[in-house]
């Protein structure tokens, strides 16, 4: 079953120099493992392939349901070198939430996922 | 009852809301309000006014939230403790004392003036003497942009302003300290709490973090659920109450918009996060996976369970130098083929550009409704009803980013049709301020605390 993020999560991102954080969020705790399960820093770096010039980092915040990535090389130099709208990696949130996991449908059910939530 | 102090915030950062001082001290009992006005580059544009005059180099919208707080600080004692003293704290105590005595309260306004995180003048001596001063990303030497420098300043902890609240300042007024320094020390001050006490200093540094960007924590650019947050027009800034043991919770006053819950609170942990488990600052390594949220009832978050390490033995230091000039130019194509006509745009501005010989260290352009944010993982529609073409270049050639600048509106009559959106003119040409992160050792840095 194929789930957006954005149906499962919430976040927030800033900026550090060249390097955009984005803080992920389970909207429900029971999802946190999803996040941890599909959301890896391999398909974070291969969801931002062409937008960053760096390596990502991922941070796990159990406590908080959350993941933290560290995206180099985010922001054209960063600050005010920047030529980008986004010179401050305010939306990179939402441009991660537009990603879709495959979860296996059993793993989907035991989280309490529907079919109804699939991004299919 | 167990003694709790509620510090308040009312202000984000230079250019936040002008009302929401006021609001923090008159809407309901608060012991301290806290106004964070710096961010790294605030402390260059700064450094330019006070080269300018002398008597400048602070963060003048201070003076007015102190004039609309005044009834608070001296009727019923509200402190307040603010790093809008910028690059040059005694002008901004200078200017808060002619407010006290204009409106005739002096002798009602004590202040504290901490000084010591403005490294500027001790440059050369720090790099003769082995302070590298390297960039904490790239890892060069300050040497390499030494006379490009336009400001230097060490983040200052909480310890100084433990001091000047106990030196009795009812107004404490700081240069570059650590934002989450405002909101700790006071909870030092009040609780007794020891330079070594990691556990409780945490707790503070993470009630600093979770207030320093003012609304933000409490409904402000919150994601979550965000059709449903009320009123934002009149959000409430954030109050955190706390306790001795390091539990506080984050709250706001009576009757104000916005909505504070788990998930604001934890919206506004995780933003510009490193590695959760060591956040580090002047006065300890906080680690954020210990940290337990709880609904504590309407609009109240309860934090609780943090825990702490010694801090390092260095200092941050924020460096900000000249680093060239760039121009960003902006033509808005409308349907039909708005998207198409904006690339045919950016190919002719860029041939015209080669052909007059110039060169730019980076020439970036967006298609804003199609690819400015979300760049290539947006996709791209069948059809737009306008694209707005933004060419941003930037170099160390002045006159080069001057010349571009006059090549974007002749494009209005002699580019693509269904052109509009040019009524700013030309585009301006800024200097760049660029940002040098570094790390010097404490021992070389000396703060002073000041009554005046």
């Amino acid at each position: 079953m194929k789930i957006r993020l954005l149906d499962i999560a919430h976040a927030r991102s800033g900026d550090k120099g060249d390097t955009a954080n984005v803080g992920l969020i389970a909207l429900r705790p029971e999802w946190y493992g999803l996040l941890v399960e599909h959301v890896t820093r391999d398909a974070v770096r291969a969801h931002f392939m062409g937008a960053i010039t760096g390596d990502v980092d991922r941070f796990e915040l159990p406590n908080l349901n959350a993941l933290n990535f560290l995206l180099h090389g985010a922001l054209g130099g960063g600050g005010t070198l920047s030529l980008k709208t986004d010179a401050q990696g305010k939306v990179y949130s939402t441009a991660l939430l537009r990603m879709i996991i495959e979860v296996p449908d059993g793993e989907a059910r035991t989280s309490g996922l529907s079919p109804s939530d699939s991004a299919a | 009852m167990t003694k709790t102090v509620r510090v308040a915030s009312g202000q984000g950062f230079w250019g936040d809301s002008l009302d929401a001082p006021r609001q923090q001290a008159e809407g309901g009992q608060i012991d301290y309000l806290m106004l964070d006005y710096l961010a790294e580059v605030t402390m260059s544009i700064l450094q330019k006014q006070k080269e300018r005059d002398p008597s400048t180099g602070y963060a003048r919208d201070f003076v007015g939230a102190i004039d609309s707080v005044l009834t608070g600080i001296t009727e019923r004692g509200v402190r307040v403790i603010a790093n809008a003293g910028g690059v040059n704290p005694p002008a901004c105590a200078s200017a808060i004392r002619q407010l006290a005595h204009s409106k005739s309260v002096s002798d009602k306004v004590r202040i504290a003036v901490v000084t010591g995180d403005d490294l500027l003048g001790d440059l050369d001596r720090l790099l003769d003497s082995g302070h590298p001063l390297a960039n904490m990303e790239s890892g060069e030497s300050l040497a390499t942009i030494r006379d490009e420098v336009l400001s230097a300043n060490a983040y200052i902890g909480s310890t100084p302003i433990v001091e000047g609240l106990g030196r009795g300042a009812n107004i404490v007024i700081t240069g570059r300290s650590t934002d989450t320094a405002l909101t700790m020390a006071p909870l030092r001050h009040e609780f007794g709490w020891g330079p070594t006490d990691w556990d409780l200093l945490a707790a503070g540094i993470i009630a600093g973090h979770i207030l320093e960007c003012g609304a933000q924590c409490s409904g402000g650019n919150c994601l979550h659920d965000w059709r449903s947050i009320p009123d934002l027009a009149n959000v409430g800034y954030p109050i955190a109450e706390a306790s001795a043991d390091g539990s506080f919770v984050v709250m706001k006053h009576p009757g104000t918009g916005g909505r504070i819950s788990v998930p604001s609170v934890t919206e506004q942990l995780v933003y510009e996060m490193g590695d959760p488990r060591e956040y580090i600052t002047p006065d300890v390594v906080a680690d954020f996976t210990t940290i337990q949220l709880e609904s504590d009832g309407d609009n109240r978050v309860r934090v609780s369970g943090i825990k702490g390490r010694p801090a390092t033995d260095k200092l941050k230091v924020s460096i900000a130098y000249r680093a060239g000039f760039k121009a960003i130019g902006t033509l808005v194509y409308s349907w039909p083929d708005a998207l198409e006509k904006a690339q045919l745009a950016d190919r002719i501005l860029r041939e015209r550009l080669d052909r007059l010989g110039l060169h730019f260290d980076e020439v970036l352009t967006e298609f804003v409704g199609v690819s400015a944010t979300h760049g290539s993982l947006a996709g791209q529609q069948a059809d737009y009803p306008e694209v707005q073409l933004r060419v941003g270049v930037r170099s160390r050639n002045k006159g080069a980013v001057e010349r571009f600048s006059r090549e974007i509106a002749p494009l209005v009559l002699n580019g693509p049709p269904g052109v509009t959106g040019f009524a700013g003119g030309r585009p301006k040409t800024e200097e760049i301020v660029a940002y040098w992160p570094a790390l010097i050792d404490k021992s070389v840095v000396s703060t002073h605390v000041e009554m005046v």
